[in-house]
């Protein structure tokens, strides 16, 4: 097909970009300790965690900017950004959905997201964060009853310090690297859930994030602790509007499993990606890890990233425990300027641990992605097994993709397997499919979506419908 | 139904089609035959759309309208379906969910609705048990990991559900043994009737054993020097195509 058509195709409009007018308590820009505890105190915190977050604060002041990653972006001045927005009158929040600003349920019906129809249609527990603050968390009973904490991390500060102090930071420590510690410093909301011994979480989890305020970053903070022989599915949306400027979006995920324990963690990322010319945007820098502490546990991470203008993003599984096992599943697709260096990192620690890494890559038009992922093995772990596959395609002529596995093998009874392809999307597949009759757009959308499909059958199934409206969407006329 | 009037084409600029003429009614069966070279294939990769030809003179019509300012798919949902030699697999793409989008695509072009789906199985499930396919195949990839025989047959199993107005066939029995070879003949001789055509694409005179022609054409550098009917396929088997270059030549 000829290019000038390729690239015609290729340009497509942000549907979500929309601002909701709330008036916001924001802070003026800048970072410094006064902030800190403003946020603090703001949340009502008590003084170890306002002390926590100072010496998160302290080591980032120590460190540099990561410039490993093959991204391109300028120097981001983070005094130039506000650290906490929250919509006003934080004192009554509203305690029902019956509560919620009309404006704001607005919002939500126009990301696609009716709160209630979804929670009540998919049985779906919503904790839902508009900028910083919890706005109100449905089904809380029925997990309460099934003695499954799920609220915002906020809260667990208050209602679990117990918990809160025992695993937040035992799996990405405040100084782990740049993000992570500024995260560990300003961080505002996010979600806490904790599952009890031998308890399988009833329903599917889920957490929508989206920036609105201007000029403000997005610090969340996940905690998720599955106790012994417990399971859940957690699931995360996130969209962000449309502004000229850049946003920052620097959060922390931290998983921890212990024996027997299951967690798969799902995320849609839909943030604003920038226009055509690269204006504007997310910068998404995003610490993900989860510790596989005890025997026999689990952790499944699966991605399907289709925004921001420049990801960041590892999401990672330390094996500790002895046939600990764990998997990554991502589909990453960059159109327009859209620049992405994401992968996982298996840290084989345990005996007879397992990872599996699949990960799809598609870019378009002027993008460009990397694969970037580590696979090591321990000493001690006798028998550690890894399988990574990591399919990228192109679409177009001036996208590229690149990969980088590193493999740090320190026992003899490893075995890892890597396989890698890059295609381009065929020619001939689009004339195939043409030719009996499908349109061009069609013939795209079923090639991209047969591509992903080892990918898209590990996700819960409303989320699979979802990511693969969403992926049409993302490269809506986007090729051909 | 078809008309192909002085056709040149150009792959790269060098000339492929030098002027080639051909017409084909309703209801008949035409082959072309020909030397490795001689634009065999050409002819119906242009008459389907592929990128990569230059038409740089000449025409095509079907059934009246312009073939050459008409997309690749509308070409197929004006019923002009090409089955490929070498057909690309579409990995992670179900076999029924490609038939499906493409039968409701020429449906909708036809200003029809959706098939219904059961309606569509016993559709699908009929053709299959003519082609002699077990319906496991429905479930896996687009052509991925079949062997040429299974390609071929899908290729014709695509037809029979498609039921196009103009089937071309090219080089579909190459890399066919002889039971799979009679398996394909039969689904295209039952795609045969008055309001269809097909233009097959042929080295062999074996498949005309099991497709009889009306009509048979011989290519050479870019032209049909002969036609003649099912006869003539057999005096170049036993002849070869020597004795036709010559005659044209003279």
């Amino acid at each position: 097909m000829a290019t000038e058509e390729m690239e015609r195709l290729v340009r497509r409009e942000y549907t979500q970009g929309f601002v909701t007018d709330i008036e916001s308590d924001t802070v003026p820009p800048g970072l410094d300790e006064s902030v800190i505890a403003f946020i603090s105190q703001k949340k009502g915190e008590p003084q170890w965690m306002l002390d926590w977050r100072l010496e998160a604060y302290h080591q980032w002041l120590k460190m540099k900017t990561p410039s490993w990653a093959h991204l391109d972006y300028p120097p981001i001045d983070y005094q130039a950004i506000s650290y906490y927005s929250a919509p006003k009158k934080p004192e009554d929040r509203p305690q029902s959905l019956d509560e919620v600003d009309p404006k704001l349920l607005e919002t939500y019906e126009k990301l696609g997201i009716p709160l209630h129809e979804r929670a009540a249609l998919a049985g779906v527990a919503v904790d839902a964060v508009f900028d910083s603050v919890s706005v109100t968390t449905t089904f809380k009973e029925k997990l309460a009853e099934a003695g499954v904490i799920f609220c915002s991390i906020s809260e667990a500060i208050r209602d679990y310090p117990e918990l809160v102090k025992q695993y937040l930071g035992s799996v990405v420590p405040q100084g782990d690297n740049y993000f992570a510690a500024l995260n560990s410093a300003v961080f505002t909301d996010g979600s806490f859930v904790y599952v009890p011994e031998g308890v399988t979480c009833p329903m599917e989890l889920s957490t929508y994030f989206r920036i609105n305020a201007a000029n403000t970053g997005q610090f969340e903070r996940t905690l998720i602790v599955c106790d012994k022989r417990a399971q859940v599915s957690y699931l995360e949306g996130c969209t962000a509007p449309q502004r000229d400027e850049n946003q920052l979006h620097a959060a922390v995920v931290e998983l921890v499993a212990l024996e027997d324990a299951y967690i798969k963690y799902s995320t849609v990322q839909n943030w604003y990606p920038g226009d055509e010319d690269g204006k504007g945007g997310i910068y998404n820098f995003v610490t993900k890890r989860a510790d596989c502490r005890g025997d026999r546990s689990k952790v499944s991470w699966t991605q399907v990233e289709t925004g921001s203008a420049i990801t960041w993003k590892y999401p990672s599984c330390m094996l500790r425990g002895k046939d600990s096992v764990g998997e990554f599943y991502s589909v990453a697709v960059t159109n327009g300027r859209q620049q992405a260096d994401t992968g996982t990192k298996m840290i084989h620690i345990g005996e007879n641990t397992k990872s599996t890494i699949v990960s799809k890559g598609i870019a378009a038009g002027r993008s460009d992605q990397a694969y970037r992922g580590l696979v090591k093995v321990g000493p001690r772990a006798r028998n550690a097994r890894n399988f990574t596959q990591c399919d990228s395609l192109l679409i177009g002529d001036r996208c590229g993709a690149h990969t980088f596995p590193y493999q740090e093998i320190g026992n003899s009874t490893a075995t890892v397997e890597h396989e890698a392809t890059t295609s381009k999307i065929g020619e001939d597949q689009l004339f195939y499919c043409r030719q009996r009759g499908i349109a061009e757009e069609d013939a795209v959308n079923m090639i991209v979506n047969g591509f992903c499909k080892d990918v898209f059958q590990e996700l819960p199934m409303e989320f699979a419908v979802e990511a693969e409206a969403l992926l049409n969407v993302t490269l809506e006329g986007a090729v051909g | 139904m078809l008309e192909v009037k002085d056709l040149h084409v150009s792959v790269d600029g060098k000339e492929i089609l030098k002027g080639l003429s051909l017409t084909v009614n309703a209801g008949e069966v035409h082959a072309i035959m020909g030397p490795n070279g001689a634009g065999k294939s050409t002819l119906s990769s242009v008459i389907a759309g592929k990128d990569g030809y230059e038409v740089t003179a000449g025409s095509i019509t079907f059934e009246g309208r312009d073939v050459l300012e008409m997309e690749i798919e509308e070409r197929a949902r004006a019923g002009l379906l090409l089955g490929f030699q070498y057909p690309v697999e579409i990995p992670g793409v179900k076999n029924i969910y490609l038939l499906k989008a493409a039968l409701n695509a020429q449906r909708a072009a036809r200003g029809e609705g959706e098939i219904p789906a059961p309606e569509f199985m016993k559709l699908v499930k009929e053709k299959l048990a003519f082609m002699k396919m077990d319906p496991s195949f429905l479930q896996r990839a687009v052509n991925e990991g079949f062997s040429g025989g299974e390609k071929k047959r899908n290729e014709i199993l695509q037809m029979l559900v498609l039921e196009p107005r103009l089937a071309m066939l090219d080089e579909i029995d190459s890399g066919l043994d002889i039971d799979a070879l009679k398996v394909v003949a039969e689904g295209v001789n039952s795609l045969r009737s008055e309001e269809r055509a097909v233009l097959m694409v042929t080295h062999y005179q074996r498949l005309l054993d099991y497709i009889v022609p009306d009509k048979v054409h011989v290519l050479l550098d870019g032209r049909i020097v002969k036609s003649g009917d099912k006869d003539l396929a057999l005096e170049l088997e036993s002849r070869g195509y020597e004795w036709v270059q010559e005659e044209s030549a003279a």
